[in-house]
């Protein structure tokens, strides 16, 4: 599947975050969407999960504008991963991923076996399966956002939109999680969009869209966009590279 | 995981508080007399008493417990307040002004009962006007709006209550603390009843899933926005119905759904038809203690509602951190 934003422009207010953007989502392609605090990077993910409009251009999932689909027929194609979520659950951590099935549901009660399977499969690619039982909000909060992330899996749409994944994760469940979604765009044709902050993880994405906060944007592969000097006008501080290509450190210059 | 033994010992109890309901009363019944009397509905004056005098209560006690509890379920998915009940919109305001006024303009039983729907539609309409506008669905004014708009009800109410003739303020005050008394038809809210849960329960993805936020509840593929209305109009429907048949009896809305929450059931396929079932027996139960206690003076159910809940509620919240 393929979303694609035409003129896209994001405004909150009379603040123009990002103007005339024009990107495409295409299968098999990991995103990397970076900029500094504020410059509009949730703001352009929930318009392109539909969950907010736009304030100009056009969103298309398949050449089918957004607002052609019913929500829960987006919601099999398109997921999103929030950055905060208020509400608490009081289930248990299986009910809170089984809730990822939402779109999928075929009958009224009850969930078919591919569901379960699939909330299984979830729960144990963020090894999640010996908390399953355990209330959500009893989790720490590493623990409740591989619980987020696992929603997202069970949901298992072709384009995902992740508004800071790796947040509140040790080393090894960033990395995992980076590996688990590195396997869904090469290996099942997904398409994913991640928010980072953490150029080393982004140095492993496909392509990165760069959003300065002040309508301008740009979009490049890893290999030309993390550069010394586009990361120093981006963020507004130094920073030095260490290594070449995709092993490129980039440290802040204190 | 399925609740079904859940719900099917929530019916037993259920059946076992009607059957304790019709069993006390100002002529004393044994256990045999009462059973003999439902079987066999024209055997004497048993039967008499309990299929024309006890039964139409104790139905219609049971059908208000089931519709606020229902609504309150209703309305703390709506407005994610825990706090939420069913009055909190102002709905029991506006059925209480029309009906006072209807009792002070010396209507009898059914012109109060349609002063009192009167009310209860015009708040309705009023606060899902003011807070719905445009598309735009406000959580937090349709709450405000509820809030203030019951104030108001309040202050009138008062007012009304302040010039009030001696004699019609007993019936009056009766009416605001919930009173059973005078319910004898209850066909009408049973329906609601039946209708309100057997559509929400279907609906019971969709009701989990808002639970987790509005915006949450889109990404996963919930048309939000129809959900909310249906949510508004469904506890507005089951408030109205309750409100009509025993006044504003207070703490069932709130106190059911919590105490099911603190015993473990969250999901909302079980949650709904078990909150209706646990309303309709504690009410069922409190209106035979207001019967009785203190015979042949009868008490507002309200009262009982309230000095039953309380305890309760306390000791669950208590029991859990």
């Amino acid at each position: 599947m393929r979303l694609r934003a035409q003129k896209l422009t994001i405004a909150i207010g009379a603040r123009v975050l990002c103007r005339d953007l024009t990107l495409e989502l295409a299968a098999g392609e990991l995103w990397g969407v970076l900029g500094c605090n504020g410059s509009g990077k949730t703001s352009l993910l929930h318009s392109l999960a539909g969950l907010t409009p736009a304030s100009g251009g056009a969103i298309t999932v398949d050449d089918r504008p957004l607002a052609n689909y019913a929500r829960r027929e987006l919601g099999r194609s398109l997921g999103i991963l929030l950055q905060r979520e208020d509400q608490e659950f009081w289930g248990s951590v299986r009910d809170y991923v089984t809730l990822g099935r939402y779109p999928h549901a075929r009958s009224l009660f009850g969930w078919h076996a591919d569901d379960e399977a699939a909330v299984e499969s979830a729960l144990a690619a963020y090894e999640l399966t010996a908390l399953a039982a355990q209330t959500y909000v009893t989790l720490s909060g590493g623990e409740r956002q591989r619980a987020r992330l696992a929603q997202l899996w069970a949901q298992n749409p072709p384009l995902m939109l992740l508004d800071e994944p790796l947040q509140h994760l040790d080393l090894r469940h960033q990395l995992a999680t980076l590996r688990l979604l590195r396997a869904a765009t090469r290996e099942a044709g997904a398409a994913a969009a991640l928010v980072l902050h953490d150029l080393a993880f982004a140095g492993r994405c496909d392509r990165i869209l760069m959003l300065y906060g002040d309508g301008r944007h740009a979009t490049g592969t890893a290999a030309e966009l993390l550069q010394e000097e586009r990361l120093e006008e981006l963020y507004g501080c130094r920073v030095r590279a260490f290594g070449d290509g995709a092993d490129a450190h980039f440290i802040p210059v204190i | 995981m399925s609740r079904a033994p859940l719900i099917v010992g929530l019916a037993l109890i259920a059946a076992g508080s009607v059957f304790v309901a019709l069993l006390f009363g100002s002529l004393a019944l044994t256990t045999a007399q009462v059973f003999d009397a439902i079987v066999r509905p024209a055997s004497g004056v048993a039967a008499d008493v309990v299929w024309q005098l006890r039964l139409p209560r104790v139905l219609a006690a049971f059908a208000c417990g089931g519709l606020l509890a229902t609504a309150g379920v209703l309305l703390q998915v709506l407005l994610r307040n825990p706090l939420a009940d069913p009055y909190i919109l102002g709905i029991s305001g506006g059925a209480a002004l029309g009906a006072l006024t209807a009792v002070l303009a010396g209507a009898g039983v059914a012109g109060g009962n349609l002063a009192a729907l009167a009310g209860a539609l015009g708040a309705i309409a009023l606060v899902f006007g003011l807070s719905f506008r445009a598309g735009d669905w406000n959580l937090h004014r349709l709450l405000l709006t509820g809030v203030v708009l019951s104030a108001g009800f309040t202050a009138i109410i008062s007012l009304l209550l302040t010039l009030a003739p001696q004699a019609q303020l007993r019936g009056m005050l009766f009416w605001l603390m919930g009173d059973l008394s005078h319910a004898e038809a209850s066909g009408t809210a049973w329906i609601v009843l039946g209708g309100v849960v057997a559509a929400f329960t279907l609906w019971s993805g969709s009701l989990n899933a808002l639970a987790l936020g509005a915006l949450k509840a889109r990404a996963l593929g919930v048309a939000v926005g129809g959900l909310q209305s249906a949510l508004y109009f469904g506890a507005a429907v089951a408030t109205v119905a309750a409100v009509l048949l025993g006044g504003s009896i207070g703490f069932v809305g709130i106190m059911v759904p919590h105490a099911l929450r603190l015993a473990g059931v969250n999901d909302h396929r079980w949650l709904l038809p078990a909150s209706a079932l646990v309303g309709g027996s504690f009410v069922t139960l409190a209106d035979t203690f207001a019967r009785t206690v203190w015979a042949p003076q009868q008490l507002p159910v309200g009262v009982f509602t309230a000095l039953l809940g309380v305890p309760v509620l306390l000791f669950l919240l208590a029991r859990r951190p």
